[in-house]
Parts: C-alpha cells; structure tokens; sequence
C-alpha cells in the first residue's frame, strides 16, 4: 500500500465515522445543528480525501480541474440560493426538488460510464466484474430516474402546478405503470446481455415509470412518498459507489437508504396509512367520494371572532391546534402574540402537535419554532390527548383531518383508525376556517356539527388579528 | 476491492442506518429528513471520479460535470436548508437563558 491510498483510506474512515455520528446527532434538538455541520464538514473531507488520492497517483489534468470547479460552482450556488430564498412553508416542495437533483446525478454517472467505459474497467474484462458494472450501473439508472422524475412530480404537485388527471384515478394505471415497469425489466435484461443502446430505453421508462407512480398519489400522502423518495436517492447513491468502486459511497448511499425507510414508516404510522396504499391505493379523497355519502354539514354554528375572545378570557387552559391553513396563512407569528397574551393573563397555553401536521413529520415545529414558540409548550398528541377533557378552549387554527373523530367513531370513514386529537373532549372548540371546503382527505368532518363546536370563519391570519384587538379592548394581557 | 466486500459494507451500512435513525423525536423529522437529503448527495464522489478518470473526453466531462452540478445543488442546498431549519431551535433555546 502506498501512501495516497493509506491518507484515503484514513479520510474515508472518518469521514463515514463523522457522517454517522452526524446522523446521530441529528435525531437530538440539543445537537442537532452541529450535527449538521459535523455532517456538511464529512462530505467535504471526503471530497478532499477523493482529490488528494488522485492528485498522489494518477494527477488530475487541467482540463478536468476546469470542468469541476465549473459544476462546483453552478450547484453550490444555485442551492444555496434557493436555500436562502425558500420559504420555511415550502419545505416539503424543496426537499423534494434536492432530492430529485440527487437522483439525477447518479442516474448521470451510470449512463456516463454505460456511454465511455472507464479505461480501468475496460482493463479486466473478468465475465462476473462486467456483470456486476452493468446490474450496478442499471440499477443507478433505474432508481436515479425514479427518484428524479418521482420527485419534480411530487414538487408540482405540492407546488400546485399540477394536479391529479382524472384518468391516474382509475385501474389504468395500475396497468401503464405495469408496462412500464415490465419494459424497464425488458430494457435492464437487455443491458447486461451487452446491448448498450437499450441504456436510452431503460432511462425513458424507468423516468416515465416514476411519473406514473407519483402522479395518482393524493396531497395528503406526498410526504411518505418524498421521503420514499429520499431513500430511494441514497439507494441510488449506492448503486453509484458499486460503479465507481467507492465504499464510502456505498455506505453513506445505503445509510440515508435505510434511515430514509425507517423515516417513511414512521410517517405511514401517523396517517394510519400502510405504503401499499399510498402507493398502490390512489388518493385517498378520490376513494371517499364515492363511500361517504354523509357529505353534508347539519348542525353548524357560527360565532364572532367576539365570542370567540370573551371565551378565551375566562378560559384557564387553552390548547392550540395549528395545521398546515396556519402556515399557509402565514399566521404563525400572529398566533404567537395571541397566545402572549393569554399567557400574561395566567392562561395556560399549550400547542397539540399531530405527527403529520403540517406537510411533513416535524414540519408544525419547524413552523412554529420559527415564530419564536417555546419547545415546551408543543405537546406530541400521546401526551396531550388525556389533557382535553380538562381543556376550557380548544383553537383549531387550518387543521381539520387530524382532529376529525370519525378516525375513532365510524369504522366505514376512509380516515377510521388514523390517530387523532380528541378535541371534542373539551368544554369549547373554536375552528377556524376559511369556508366549509373539506381538509385535505376531502373528507367530512364531523367535529364541525358538534354542539360545543363553533366555526369562526375567515382568513386565520386575519381572524387572529382580530383577536387580538378584541383582547386588547377586554384588557387581557394588559399591565 | 472485491465485489462480495462492498457487498459487505452494504450490508453494514444500512444496518447502520436502521440503528441510527431508530428514535428520533418528531420534532426533528423534517430536519433529518433534510440532512440525510444532503448527504445522499455525497454521489458528488462519484460524479469527481467519472471527471478525473475522462481522460480528455469532452461529453464525458460534460455528464460529470452537470451530474456534479446536480449532486452539490443536493448537498449544499440540503445543508444550508437543514441549518436554517435547525437555527430556529437553537435560537429559541438561547433566549430562555
């Protein structure tokens, strides 16, 4: 062994050591931020680990500097830019556009190497090596091409650019994804019998395959499939490191693999949905048109954004409920004055976080840690759904799903199992709403035409404005 | 290296995933997921490798070249999110102090 191996050898190693304490470290509020970095300062030893180890043996031209300081250049730019820019509510859309572009790159190594055979691989024509070259450098294809088409599609969806044709709603597509996908097999089986051009039909239809997978998937389910797609890409990634003969690929690759996997399962826990359904099963609203006929609100009340601060005052505990309509709104700061308010009053305030409010696992906290909320006050619904029925004042502000008690009551409900937030257990319930439109399942809720239920409609950010100018003139949180 | 030793680390590594992600509160999903995002872009490897081994071949650098655009999109995207994401934790915490 010479020594630009061993150097390589010793930053890879640590390098893999610091991307896993860094995963670690990510799974713990206190650490996580310097976990990040831990992990941000891995990718970049072992990128000098890779340069050095070339510059010690082979060298690297000129002309390959200029084209990676070009690459380097345009992406890191571009993602820190979009980064900076993004809005904090469009988190699930940008994962989703990274991860695509993720995809992409290791779909673009393979068929690089599939197009110009890398001269060392051409050096051991060894009959099981070039097997091994080709499965990896199909399977880097295939996935990289799903998680790349799966992923825009994902982002135009939640985006808004695009929506669900009518036609993926029907059994059609189970059969065009199946012809896809029996193609795909067609084309990988093709590549390793030696046929090189089948490489173009293998990137169309896995492509193709990816779209047809994600477009009949609900808005409510793109999180589970995003973060499928997140596994997939470091599965991708992995594929990758068996073409290029790089372990420390392989690992990272099948570190966020396996990691993304556990992500998604957990996510299909809080929704009560198992991933053959959100996959296999369309949108989940498509299927309660035609089961529920119980569609129409019968008991509703109404009441003033008044009422609504009369009750709040004499409340002593008060439980949030935020959903994604809050983040929409952009209420979250507003809410936050509100709740200042009560709080000087000697209200006690506590926010209910549903695993999945907001668009992703964590997304509400994220949110709300952005209005300045204290970690303390968000409760995970285990521990605060006992809390409820000692609860004077619910404010449900843009979720409707996740505190709808037909998941617990009517076995018949499309939503029936999901966990929810028993609201309904406490002495008042406000809701506020824009109009009567159904949450994102598309499904009634029930909690609305419950007498202790009373809907405040209008926009979230301006009934709390509202509110908070009705407090005032009741003297709550005034000194 | 063999092929049936990288198989190996495969195989270590997503039993290093399952373990590592094992308990994370919820707080911390979309964050993570966004991390692990990031550094399912370490395929920039990959990507260098095709660019120093092109050997002059100019489309060949041209694919390495957008693949290694894509995957640093990924990663430096991916981490400058996370880290935005994760500073209103952390200055949330320096303020009840």
């Amino acid at each position: 062994m010479n020594l630009p191996v061993i150097i390589k050898f010793v930053i890879d190693l640590l390098a893999v050591l610091l991307l896993a304490l860094g995963i670690k470290g990510l799974s713990k509020v206190k650490s996580a931020r310097d976990a990040n970095r831990l992990a941000a300062f891995a990718m970049s030893l072992s990128v000098v680990g890779l340069l050095s180890y070339y510059l010690g043996t082979s060298g690297i031209a000129v002309q390959s500097w200029i084209w990676i300081i070009i690459g380097t250049i345009i992406g890191s730019l571009f993602g820190a830019i979009l980064a900076k820019k993004v809005p904090m509510t469009s988190m699930p859309e940008t994962v989703a556009l990274f991860n695509g572009c993720g995809g992409m790159s290791s779909l673009l190594v393979a068929l690089g190497v599939a197009i110009f055979p890398l001269s060392n691989s051409v050096e051991n024509l060894d009959f099981f090596k070039s097997l091994i070259n080709e499965v990896s450098i199909s399977v880097s294809i295939f996935v990289g091409a799903i998680t790349f088409t799966g992923s825009i599609v994902a982002m135009a969806k939640l985006q808004g650019w695009l929506s669900t044709p009518g036609w993926t709603q029907s059994k059609v597509r189970h059969f065009v994804n199946i012809v896809f996908a029996v193609a795909s097999l067609i084309a990988f089986f093709d590549l390793i019998n030696g046929n090189t051009s089948s490489i173009w039909l293998l990137v169309i239809v896995s492509s193709l395959l990816g779209i047809g997978v994600t477009l009949p998937i609900g808005g409510a389910d793109m999180p589970v499939v995003i973060s499928l797609l997140n596994s997939y890409s470091g599965i991708a990634a992995a594929a990758a490191g068996f073409v290029v003969d790089s372990q420390l690929l392989i690992v990272a690759g099948a570190m966020v693999g396996a990691a993304g996997l556990i992500l998604t399962q957990v996510m299909c826990k809080g929704m009560n949905r198992s991933l053959v359904s959100v996959l296999f099963g369309g949108s989940l609203s498509a299927q309660s048109t035609t089961s529920s006929g119980s569609g129409e609100y019968t008991n509703i009340t109404s009441c003033s954004v008044e009422e609504c601060a009369l009750t709040l005052e004499a409340a002593n505990k008060v439980i949030i409920v935020p959903g994604y309509g809050l983040a929409v709104a952009q209420a979250q700061h507003t809410l936050r004055e509100v709740t200042k308010k009560l709080e000087q009053n000697g209200i006690e305030v506590v926010y209910a976080i549903h695993p999945v409010a907001g668009r992703m696992p964590g997304h509400m906290n994220v949110l709300l840690a952005e209005a300045d909320v204290p970690y303390e006050q968000l409760k995970e619904m285990d521990v605060v759904n006992p809390d409820f029925p000692a609860t004077d004042v619910v404010l449900v502000l843009g979720a409707n799903d996740v505190v709808n008690p037909q998941a617990k009551n009517d076995s018949s409900s499309p939503l029936y199992g999901m966990p929810v937030l028993d609201v309904q257990e406490a002495r008042t319930v406000f809701v506020i709403k824009r109009g009567m439109s159904a949450g994102y399942s598309g499904i009634k809720n029930d909690l609305f035409d419950l007498p202790n239920t009373s809907m405040v409609f209008g926009d979230a950010k301006k009934v709390l404005n509202d509110l908070i100018g009705e407090l005032k003139d009741l003297g709550v949180g005034e000194k | 290296m063999s092929f049936i030793s990288l198989l190996w680390v495969l195989l270590l590594g997503s039993l290093l995933g399952l373990e590592l992600i094992g308990k994370v509160p919820p707080t911390l999903h979309t964050p993570l997921m966004s991390g692990a995002n990031a550094i399912s872009g370490i395929t920039m490897l990959a990507a260098l490798t095709l660019i120093v081994k092109a050997e002059g071949n100019v489309p060949l650098l041209i694919i390495g070249s957008v693949s290694l655009g894509f995957a640093l999109f990924n990663v430096v995207g991916g981490f400058f999110v996370t880290d935005r994401m994760l500073a209103m934790f952390s200055r949330k915490s320096s303020n009840k102090k």
